[in-house]
């Protein structure tokens, strides 16, 4: 089946719902209406006002009281509408769902799954285009995953929802609609914590994740044609990070490019810099590169070209590696 | 009997009088034994707060918020509960912890800074304490929806201060409870203060148990230093939220005898002669009068009910100080089900580096 990433979500949900009676999916929108982006489209009328529920306009206390599902042996999967507005859930988020098995050891725990479009690039409204996954993945206990492909979004989601831990489900807004894949129709699991070499390239490792993943693969053609060879490594989980898989391909190339599209400072860029510098300085042939927004915030749609990063940016990297 | 308690006329729920006597169309008609029972877990709770307290300035205990003041309150409402029902606590709750049969020494080891103490065990309905203050209603809301979800035809009893009711988690987990007509009993102990500031700069309306007619269900206040009407009015609750007929507000109207923790200083905010009006309304007092009108009480069974929970509270303390300290593997292993390999070389990096025994 040929579906987009949107459809791919749609269809993850559907076959948990139909499969784990534990699973309840909740949020604003998410029921009669479908969700903003129609990923919850069908569901409500397929397995009732239980199950797929619409809940009042209040991001802490959706969250909140899905910790108190959990607790009682549910598995929540709660949709914040956008990034934007997690923030009144944070502290939910940071001081229970990620802490829960551990104030308790382990007689309380917080599987839920909670999805939100995230990312710029669709020209939307302010407070619409977020891109704070450091945040949420400086905090031990959470999982942090971004699928890049419908491929991945479908068997990443449904691998969150059965995992035992609680997963922050990052959905790049741009690529909901972006690109048509194969689908198999029954249900599949992608693992998480495993990041995916997607591309295989011999002269520079770009990691990458979500939406910046077609902007690496359009500079990688690029570099490609002035003779570079470039691999590209989806991350897919945030945090906890498959670092081997980085320093894998690392080693190989002997120089790395980090793509994100949140500001630098304190990035998962960062993050990813530092790993390498620790692990691999000597198989490296140039300094660790970093391709991210500024430290600004997200400009207003008329000038997000001045924000998001763009194969161009990616490709002038590319060759300043070349030529360190 | 709620309804007749309206918030709006300044209406108080009271059992007891000053002179121990109870209002005979209020009293609960409890049994000789269930009513000693109540009188001894306030007394086990004074007793095992107090030890608290003197641990903690032996440096043989952490930080510690004080329950002196809120025995009728906690015993009252934890034992209107039945042991399926679920309790989501604040962090000023050790007599509802006794009541509810939370192990003593499991406390203790909690508040000597264990992580250990707040497992509750196997069989228990008791959600770890909530020091972001009022981020447990939601929760409770959420249980309660997963009670309605699954059947389980039980109730959540949440407590929370006053200070919680100024949260927007308390605005939203109400609010939440309301529209989905969850079996949540929300419990607000107004101890008067919220660490230094006074119930008046929380807010402008005169009761807490009126905001709950804006939510769509009843509230009440009740005299949270008499036992019986805290347990009137949190077993009229539980039996309604258990049959369906939704949520209830139950504001506790008490007097936080104690500092707000063991780092808080409460003379710098309040006057003695206050805290002497309170001491005079101590809830065990009270209680104790009742006990002896009925023949329930004298010095003999006084001795008898100190000696017992002093013996119980040594014996926690003892235990709880028996306790190993956690190893490093036991620090690390609940972060998450199964441990990424980076947070295991992490493990090993301190391992190596810490002294023999504390590997």
């Amino acid at each position: 089946m040929i579906v987009t990433m949107v459809q791919a979500i749609n269809q993850a949900l559907a076959g948990e719902l139909a499969r784990d009676d534990r699973v309840i999916v909740f949020g604003e929108d998410v029921g009669r209406d479908g969700g903003v982006f129609r990923a919850t489209e069908g569901l409500f009328d397929k397995f009732g006002p239980e199950r797929v529920m619409d809940t009042p306009l209040a991001e802490s206390g959706a969250i909140g009281a899905a910790v108190g599902m959990a607790a009682l042996g549910l598995r929540p999967v709660p949709e914040i509408q956008f990034m934007g507005f997690i923030y009144p859930a944070f502290n939910q988020i940071v001081s229970h769902v990620a802490r829960l098995r551990n104030r308790t050891r382990g007689r309380f725990t917080a599987p839920l799954t909670i999805r939100t479009p995230y990312g710029a690039g669709v020209k939307a409204l302010e407070h619409h285009s977020e891109s704070t996954e450091a945040l949420f993945c400086h905090i031990p206990g959470l999982t942090v995953v971004v699928p890049s492909s419908p491929y991945d979004a479908k068997g990443l989601l449904i691998a969150s929802i059965r995992s035992d831990d609680p997963v922050i489900f990052l959905e790049p807004t741009k690529l909901y609609r972006a690109e048509k894949q194969e689908v198999p129709e029954a249900s599949y699991e992608v693992p998480l914590r495993r990041a995916a070499v997607i591309r295989e390239g011999r002269d520079v490792t770009i990691v990458a994740w979500g939406a910046m993943i077609p902007v690496a693969r359009e500079a990688a053609s690029a570099a490609e044609a002035e003779g570079v060879g470039v691999e590209i490594v989806d991350l897919r989980t945030l945090s906890p990070m498959d670092r081997e898989t980085i320093l894998a391909s690392v080693k190989k190339t002997s120089r790395a490019l980090v793509l994100h599209e949140a500001p630098k400072t304190c990035g998962l860029g960062a993050e990813i810099a530092a790993t390498i510098g620790e692990a691999a300085l000597l198989s490296l042939s140039a300094p660790v590169m970093r391709v991210t927004a500024p430290d600004i915030t997200v400009p207003l749609p008329k000038s997000e070209d001045l924000y998001y990063p763009n194969a161009e940016r990616v490709l002038r990297a590319i060759r300043k590696l070349m030529e360190y | 009997m709620i309804e007749r308690f309206d918030p709006l006329k300044g209406d108080r729920l009271r059992v007891l009088g000053d002179d121990g006597r109870a209002a005979p169309d209020l009293d609960p008609g409890l049994g000789d034994a269930t009513l000693r029972s109540l009188y001894e877990r306030m007394v086990r709770t004074r007793l095992a707060d107090t030890k608290a307290l003197k641990l903690q300035r032996q440096g043989r205990l952490g930080t510690y918020a004080p329950s002196l003041g809120h025995e009728a309150s906690q015993i009252g409402l934890a034992s209107a509960m039945a042991r399926d029902d679920w309790f989501f606590p604040y962090f000023r709750d050790l007599g509802a912890y006794i009541t509810l049969g939370y192990p003593l020494a499991d406390y203790y080891h909690f508040w000597m800074g264990n992580e250990s103490g707040m497992r509750t065990p196997d069989g228990l309905n008791i959600f770890p304490i909530a020091i972001p203050v009022g981020s447990q209603i939601p929760q409770a809301v959420g249980a309660g929806i997963a009670v309605k979800y699954r059947k389980l035809g039980v109730a959540v009893v949440t407590t929370f201060g006053d200070g919680a009711t100024s949260e927007g988690d308390f605005h939203e987990g109400l609010n939440f409870a309301g529209v989905y007509r969850t079996p949540n009993v929300f419990i607000c102990i107004n101890n008067q203060f919220a660490i230094s500031v006074p119930r008046s700069r929380q807010t402008a309306a005169p009761t807490l148990a009126q905001k709950a007619l804006a939510y769509g269900f009843p509230g009440v206040q009740v005299d949270g230093n008499d036992v019986l009407a805290v347990y009137v009015a949190t077993r009229e609750a539980l039996t309604a939220a258990r049959s369906g007929k939704g949520p209830a507000l139950i504001e506790a109207f008490t007097y936080r005898m104690g500092d707000h923790t063991t780092s808080d200083d409460a003379g710098r905010y309040r006057s003695k002669e206050e805290v002497q009006e309170w001491e005079r309304r101590d809830p065990l007092a009270r209680f104790r009068l009742y006990l002896g009108l009925k023949g329930l009480w004298d010095d003999a069974y006084e001795k008898e009910v100190q000696a017992a929970a002093t013996e119980l509270v040594e014996k926690a303390v003892a235990d709880a100080e028996a306790r190993p300290q956690a190893s490093p593997e036991d620090v690390f292993a609940y972060t998450y089900a199964t441990m990424p390999p980076d947070l295991a070389a992490e493990l090993a990096e301190l391992q190596a580096s810490l002294p023999e025994g504390r590997r």
